[in-house]
Formats: C-alpha cells, sequence, structure tokens
C-alpha cells in the first residue's frame, strides 16, 4: 500500500460565494496518475488551484502528508495564458521553477543549474536549453513548462489540460512522455483532461467531478461506468 | 560642437549624471512594464506626479516626498487594477483626472508662481548638484534591489499564477516594484517632465525587444541603449539649441525606428 501525498477531508470549493464542489472526500496516493474529468464548470481547475493553495476552500481542508510541503508542488498551468511572444530563453523559464526552494536566496546555484539541466535530459529536450521560448513548437513549449514544474518537485505534479492545443502527434508524444515519468520516476501526477476523450484517460485512476460531487476509483472501472450508461 | 566646452558647465555635469543614472532604472522598469502590457502605467503615474506636486505648492507640502507618497500609493493601486480586464481604463482616468486636478489647484491659487511648463516638459537642465546625487543614490538603491530580485520579477513578469505556486510573495514583490515605479517616475518628471517621461521608460525597452531574444539580454540591452540615448540626446540639443526632452525623445524613436527596421531586414 502506497503512502499517502493528498488528503481532502469534506472539502467544498468554489470562486467567490459560489460553491462548485460540495464536502468532498479524497485521496491521492504516490505513484498515483490521476486524470480529472467533468463537463465544462464542474470545478476541475477550482479543485487544483485549491489544492495547490491559490484559493481558498469554503470549508473543509485539504493536507499534505508524508512531508509534502506546498512549495513542493509542480503545477502547469492551463493552456498558454501568457504572452506567447515573451523574450525568454528556455533556460531562463526551466530555472524559474526552482524559486520555490530558494527562500530567501537571491540569485541561483550550482545545483539548481543542475537540476535544469537534468530535468531537460528527463524530457530529452536538452538541446533546446539556448533556444528561445517563442521560437517553439507548441509541443515542445509544453515540455518546457513541464520541465519548470518538474524543477518545483520530483514528487507530485498537477496539470490543468495539457494537451490543449497540441496536435495529434505531440499529444501522443507528451501522453508518452508523462507516462514514462509516473512510470520510471515514480512522479505522482494529476491531470485535468477533457472526459470528451476516453483516450485522454491514461492514468491509473480517474476522479470524476459531476453535480457538485466527486467519483475517485481506477480508470477500468470508470471506463465500465460510462458503457453502462451509454 | 565643442563637448569638452559642454561638459564644463556644472548644470550640464549635473544633467548628465542625473539624466544618465535615471535612463538607466527608467529602463529596467520598462522591460517590466512593457512586457506585462502596462506601457501606459509611466504615462498615467507622471500625471498623477504633477498633481501631486501642484498639491503640495498649493497647500505647502514639502513637493518631493509627498509627490513620491502619493504616486507610490496610486501604482500600488493602479499595478493592481491592471491586472483586471479595465485596466487600460483605469490609467486613462488617472491620466486625465490627475492632469485636471493639478491645472485646476495651481489656476485657482492666487500669487502661487508654478512653472506648469517645467512640469509638462522637464527642466533637466536646472538640476542641482544635491538632485544629481539623489538620482545617483536612486539608481543604486533601485538596480540593488532590482539585481536582487531578479529571479523573481523574471518568473512574476513571464507567469505570475505559476510564480504564486511556487511561492513566490506575489503581493510583497507588486509593492516594491510600485514602490520603485514611483521613485523612477517622480525624479524623471523633472527631467523629461510629464508629457514625455514614459518615452525613457517604454523605448529603450522596446528597441531592445526588436534586437535581442532572451528576458536577461533585453535588460541588459534596454539600459545601455537607454543611457546612450539619452546622452546623444542631450549633447544635441545642446547643439541645436532644441529643448532637452524632446530632443531625446526624438533619438530614442529614431533609434528604436532603425531596430524595426533592422528586424524586418534579417
Amino acid at each position: 500500500m502506497s503512502e499517502t501525498l493528498i488528503r481532502a477531508k469534506k472539502v467544498s470549493v468554489g470562486y467567490g460565494d459560489n460553491v462548485i464542489l460540495r464536502q468532498i472526500d479524497f485521496e491521492v496516493a504516490e505513484g498515483d496518475f490521476v486524470c480529472v474529468v467533468g463537463p465544462n464548470g464542474a470545478g476541475k481547475s477550482t479543485l487544483i488551484k485549491t489544492i495547490l493553495g491559490l484559493i481558498k476552500p469554503h470549508s473543509g481542508r485539504v493536507e499534505l502528508c508524508s512531508g509534502l510541503t506546498n512549495s513542493e508542488l509542480g503545477y502547469m498551468p492551463q493552456g498558454m495564458q501568457f504572452d506567447t511572444d515573451f523574450p525568454a530563453s528556455v533556460e531562463e523559464v526551466v530555472m524559474s521553477g526552482s524559486l520555490g526552494r530558494m527562500r530567501w536566496r537571491p540569485f541561483y546555484g550550482q545545483k539548481e543549474r543542475e537540476l535544469m539541466k537534468e530535468s531537460l535530459r528527463k524530457l530529452r529536450i536538452s538541446k533546446l536549453q539556448k533556444r528561445g521560448f517563442a521560437e517553439l513548437s507548441g509541443g515542445q513549449r509544453q515540455k518546457v513548462l513541464l520541465a519548470r514544474a518538474l524543477m518545483a518537485s520530483r514528487r507530485v505534479l498537477f496539470l490543468d489540460e495539457p494537451s490543449n492545443n497540441l496536435d495529434y502527434k505531440s499529444k501522443a508524444d507528451f501522453y508518452a512522455l508523462l507516462k514514462r515519468l509516473n512510470a520510471e520516476e515514480k512522479l505522482t501526477i494529476v491531470m485535468i483532461t477533457h472526459d470528451v476523450d476516453v483516450h485522454d484517460l491514461i492514468g491509473n485512476k480517474v476522479l470524476a467531478l459531476r453535480d457538485g460531487g466527486v467519483w475517485l476509483g481506477e480508470t477500468a472501472q470508470y471506463l465500465e461506468k460510462i458503457h453502462e450508461h451509454c | 560642437m565643442n563637448i569638452a566646452e559642454m561638459l564644463s558647465f556644472e548644470f550640464m555635469q549635473n544633467a548628465l549624471v542625473a539624466g544618465g543614472a535615471l535612463a538607466f532604472v527608467a529602463a529596467l522598469l520598462g522591460v517590466c512594464l512593457v512586457l506585462r502590457r502596462n506601457s501606459m502605467i509611466g504615462d498615467g503615474l507622471s500625471h498623477a506626479g504633477f498633481a501631486a506636486f501642484a498639491l503640495a505648492t498649493v497647500f505647502g507640502f514639502l513637493p518631493l516626498p509627498f509627490a513620491l507618497i502619493l504616486v507610490a500609493v496610486l501604482s500600488t493601486v493602479v499595478l493592481r487594477l491592471s491586472k483586471n480586464k479595465n485596466g487600460d481604463a483605469a490609467v486613462a482616468v488617472l491620466s486625465a483626472a490627475s492632469l485636471a486636478i493639478g491645472t485646476f489647484a495651481i489656476s485657482v491659487k492666487q500669487g502661487v508662481n508654478v512653472d506648469i511648463n517645467s512640469y509638462l516638459f522637464g527642466s533637466v537642465l536646472a538640476v542641482s548638484r544635491g538632485e544629481a546625487i539623489l538620482a545617483v543614490v536612486l539608481v543604486v538603491l533601485v538596480g540593488a534591489v532590482f539585481i536582487l530580485c531578479y529571479h523573481r520579477i523574471f518568473a512574476l513578469t513571464f507567469d505570475e499564477k505559476f510564480a504564486r505556486t511556487v511561492g513566490v510573495k506575489v503581493g510583497l514583490y507588486d509593492v516594491i516594484f510600485a514602490v520603485i515605479c514611483s521613485l523612477v517616475i517622480v525624479l524623471g518628471m523633472r527631467l523629461l517632465g510629464a508629457l514625455l517621461i514614459s518615452a525613457l521608460i517604454v523605448f529603450p525597452a522596446l528597441t531592445a525587444m526588436r534586437l535581442v531574444g532572451t528576458f536577461r539580454s533585453i535588460v541588459v540591452t534596454s539600459a545601455i541603449i537607454s543611457i546612450v540615448t539619452f546622452c546623444v540626446g542631450l549633447f544635441l540639443s545642446y547643439a541645436m539649441s532644441a529643448p532637452v526632452g524632446s530632443t531625446i525623445v526624438i533619438v530614442d524613436l529614431v533609434v528604436f525606428a532603425s531596430a524595426c527596421a533592422i528586424k524586418k531586414l534579417s
């Protein structure tokens, strides 16, 4: 039995006065690959942001267990919400992932540099290190943002619809990469995805959000459940 | 033109030192403001600075401290508002309202002899030795803060949401940034005036962005461009007996246009 990393206890989340998910309970264990599914507005992103501590829960709480701390959570936000023509090198972008571990230290050290190179190597994008972020393809950019998230955490990674804006081939490539990180590096992954396509359910578990509640179980069970409804 | 002769005047030395120093910090600030799509904030805050100076004169407050505090408060508010969709409207309201309040305050108060022209268009040649030293102190201060916060500033400018998740104190850096903005803008008004200070902030950054591609190289390049264009503008204005502020801005414009052309051709 693997250790629990994140435990939600009777958590209600939402924006402002608007509660989207009511009194939900679930746990994420070390080594899990959880796909979070649900219709638009079901609260997928809001839930992730609550776990990350970006939004306060309305009630209940999210516990980080097994020595996990908030600054150790890796996060890859949805889509390209920031300027895609922002002048930055891949190196600069990836290094910024290590700010959490630096506390008040102003400059990166040798250790951060090595971690950056290691992250790039793991994702097999070492050759992009000196390139400009703006000149990369969509698939390459996603990998760079994944490398940045990996700098922040080697234990848990949150991804918000990472396959948006990716063509079919880049998406397959990106998913293969996530599966490899989960299997080989024992990285725990929580990924928001569209629930329209079962091919997106690449993890071992599914957290389905619907009508203010949640369902958590094995992916196979979830697929069976969907088939029954069809 | 005799540069040695020009530099023998004390007011020219003061202008060069104070202006070069301010051009440097304005460029650092400009990179962040332009990349955050906040280019107009320099303009809005400089108008607020004008209103602050006018109110201080009318009510008998010490002009510089009063303006610094008021502009620091306003820049914190405006930078926060600019994260919303209506940020550009907030800046427009600030600009117009400040200009109106400033001119109104000065004209209502009879017997106050204030040169509105010098607030609007600057008076770099009237900078005293003391103000030149103040500008240098400002540069050391802002430069040190910028270098120490450099990586956080990059992370915040590139992707604020991510920076927040890795534990960067976004609120704190926002305030630091707003205070730096107000320091640079209030002192910068003295040189170029309220109407032209925003040029000192946006042009070097925009020019550098046409020439180089990484954040670090843009910061360095824009600082160099800013200082060089300031000096060239000052010399030209002396040689041609032209207004200092507008000459500097025209030099900036020419350099920017050249950089655009170089980018197109390459």
